[in-house]
């Protein structure tokens, strides 16, 4: 029997039950305004959370607009005579290739002979087109005798002026606007363009150089390659130490009054400024050690110590919050404890251990201060070897680009957060991969 | 020892008598920090019996269990005093190896808590750390068996790769018990086993501990007194801490000497 009746109409209330109360005018109103006061919560909410991705939208094409031009680079084309006066076949690393171009600028532009003016004409080639045609030469040495149309990498003034516009650029010479350019060589300039031999190309560079003193020649890969040897060595240093010592505060440890004066400091370390580290760093590895300057091997140890409050404290959570009935289930089977944290605990509570190990590794990663004390923020054109070598790191060198007085570093600044905000979404996206693989879904 | 055909009767007092007891437990005090929560118990428990612990919530059945395996030295701030012997070896002593104490005094928790790993890992944990299989087919043997003697090989036995939290709360409890008479225990600890499960899952788990009272030695707290009825040998009846009552199942359920016991069991308080 179920009550599969029709519906039948509501029957009248008889004689002396009260109304409902929550039927009542007063107590509707206060309902309404419960629901009104709910609304204005959510909105609170959703007017947070606009204003985050708007932040973070401003932030975002703010870099590209400033930095996305890094990433093209002006190069002039000339026919340049690959001479054996300038070069001796035996040894095509020792030529003259800097004479060479000047004579490759000077045979387009025969009209220009005074000695100022040559100079002004030299000036328009960086000296990283000097550099690629020695490496080109170099590489392929049958290229000597011949005569070739290449594209030359521009100096910074004439990139400059390329991205600003050849037009605009004549009218501020006119206004006498502070510009690099004179008169003469926008006139060439100019020439060059009309006959295409002027043009954005493809900034290859910077993707694989290190540092340099000329904006139009300098590269990520330098300080990429810092970053992640740097994130190794912490990562190496930082994750065995940190969950070894969150599993025995967790697992092991007696709760005394020892033990929470640790959890305190270890609470407390988390806070402590970076750059007190780096002056740790500066103390213990360099001077008492004798360990090099400028390594990632000294940066990722300072940063590793930066790194361990986080992941102690990120790994604790995890591991208290593994139910502790697995716990019971194992030790009742007749695990050891060791047993139990190494084929249950630590297994349960690794996807949150690798989650705040990310984060502290992103952390980590856009560290500058405690760097700067290691010496890491020397000039470094080589791209490192090893941990020994000495390098600096992304941030470090978005840093010194920021303070470069050419004009030409602003949008490497840009586009160098660019790299490294990618640097770290793929850092992350690998990570998630990584915890996914090693959680278990079920 | 007794032979195990003699061990199928219910047993007397005489018989008793005959058989040394598996576990003695002798003036038992357990303190929580500064409450104590067992006054002075005194309990034998014997192969091829169930004994049954019974009483209102907090009188101290459970904490009674977990102090025959030792599981109350995880509790922060619990001290044990009194003597528990196995087979005359006191368990508390300093040389007692508790993983060896685990092993042979094996226990069934109240709430299912398989691991989240294959229900074949889940029984084959207990075998594997203790290496009581040589090769990978005594280990698959002894899976088998120990789920048959489960009575849940017929429901898992396609799907042994499957995660053992995918089961039923009712398989998941016979998957619990399968995983600890995997390890051949001598004496079954079962906290509440049925009281998250529902009557039909309960009726196969009574049927199971009948069978598993042949090998080995049970203790199981139970609040149901109709279960505590039907599958013990002897009943305890604990309150407030204390061991009030202990006699033959059917003594305490028809005429207990105490007045307190008389009432829980036919429902007046509890």
């Amino acid at each position: 029997m179920t009550d599969a009746a029709a519906l039948t109409p509501p029957a009248a209330r008889p004689a002396g039950v009260p109304l409902s109360p929550h039927l009542s005018p007063r107590i509707a109103a206060r309902r309404r305004g419960r629901h009104r006061a709910e609304m204005r919560f959510r909105l609170y909410g959703l007017a947070a959370l606009s204003l985050c991705a708007l932040a973070l939208i401003v932030l975002l094409a703010s870099l590209v607009w400033s930095g996305l031009s890094a990433f093209w680079q002006t190069h002039l084309r000339l026919e340049v005579e690959i001479s054996t006066r300038h070069v001796d076949p035996t040894r095509p690393q020792a030529g003259d290739y800097g004479g060479m171009l000047r004579a490759a600028l000077e045979a387009r532009f025969p009209e220009v002979t005074s000695r100022a003016d040559r100079r002004r004409l030299h000036a328009l080639l960086s000296s990283g087109a000097e550099e690629d045609l020695r490496r080109m030469v170099t590489a392929d040495p049958s290229l000597i005798g011949t005569r070739q149309r290449l594209w030359l990498l521009a100096g910074t003034d004439v990139d400059m002026a390329v991205k600003t516009g050849l037009s605009r650029v004549a009218q501020q010479i006119k206004e006498g606007a502070g510009v690099r350019l004179s008169e003469r060589q926008l006139e060439w300039l100019e020439r060059l363009s009309r006959e295409g031999d002027l043009a954005l190309r493809w900034n290859s560079r910077f993707f694989t150089a290190g540092d340099s003193r000329d904006p139009e020649r300098v590269g990520v890969l330098g300080g990429l390659v810092g970053s992640l040897l740097t994130l190794l060595v912490c990562l190496a240093l930082a994750l065995p130490v940190g969950v070894a010592a969150a599993v025995y505060l967790e697992e092991f440890a007696p709760r005394n009054r020892f033990t929470a004066l640790i959890e305190v400091n270890i609470a407390n370390l988390a806070a402590v400024p970076s750059i007190v580290f780096g002056l740790l760093g500066l103390a213990v590895f360099l001077n008492a050690f004798g360990m090099p300057r400028s390594a990632p091997l000294v940066g990722g140890a300072v940063l590793a110590l930066l790194s361990l409050p986080i992941i102690i404290i990120a790994a604790r959570a995890a591991l208290r919050a593994v139910p502790p009935s697995v716990r019971e289930a194992a030790l009742s089977l007749g695990a050891s404890r060791m047993q139990v944290v190494t084929h249950h605990v630590l297994p349960l509570a690794m996807p949150g251990i690798l989650t705040g190990t990310i984060l502290a590794l992103a952390n980590a990663l856009g560290e500058t201060a405690p760097l700067l004390m290691i010496g890491m923020v020397a000039f470094i054109v080589d791209i490192p070897r090893d941990i020994l070598s000495p390098a600096t790191v992304l941030p470090v060198q978005i840093y010194m680009w920021a303070s470069g007085a050419e004009r030409g570093f602003v949008e490497k600044t840009a586009a160098g957060i660019m790299v490294l905000l990618a640097f770290m979404l793929s850092m992350n996206a690998a990570a998630i991969l990584m915890r996914r693989r090693v959680e278990r879904r079920w | 020892m007794v032979s195990t055909m003699d061990m199928h009767l219910p047993a007397t007092s005489a018989e008793q008598a005959v058989a040394p007891p598996l576990m003695q437990a002798r003036g038992v005090n357990v303190y929580y920090g500064q409450k104590q929560a067992l006054r002075d118990v005194s309990l034998d428990i014997r192969r091829g019996e169930v004994l049954a612990l019974i009483g209102p919530s907090g009188c101290g059945k459970s904490t009674f269990l977990r102090c025959l395996n030792r599981m109350n030295d995880i509790v922060e701030g619990a001290r044990v005093e009194g003597d528990i012997r196995l087979e005359g070896q006191d368990i508390y002593a300093p040389e007692m190896d508790v993983v060896l104490l685990r092993a042979r005094v094996g226990m069934v928790a109240q709430k299912p808590n398989p691991f989240p790993k294959s229900i074949y890992d889940n029984v084959a944990y207990g075998p594997r750390i203790h290496g009581l299989t040589s090769s990978r087919a005594e280990l698959d043997a002894l899976v088998e068996r120990s789920l048959r003697d489960a009575a849940l090989w017929d429901e898992v036995k396609d799907r042994l790769r499957e995660p053992g939290t995918s089961l039923s709360g009712g398989q998941q409890q016979r998957l619990c018990i399968a995983r600890a008479i995997a390890v051949s225990p001598d004496v079954l600890l079962m906290d509440e086993p049925c009281s998250a499960i529902d009557p039909i899952a309960t009726e196969r788990i009574e049927m199971l501990i009948e069978q598993l009272r042949q090998r080995y030695a049970i203790v199981i707290v139970t609040h149901n007194m109709q279960q505590a009825a039907r599958i013990s040998q002897r009943t305890a009846f604990f309150h407030l801490g204390e061991l009030v009552e202990l006699g033959p199942t059917h003594e305490i359920f028809t005429a207990a000497r105490s007045e307190k016991a008389r009432d829980y069991i036919s429902g007046r308080f509890g």
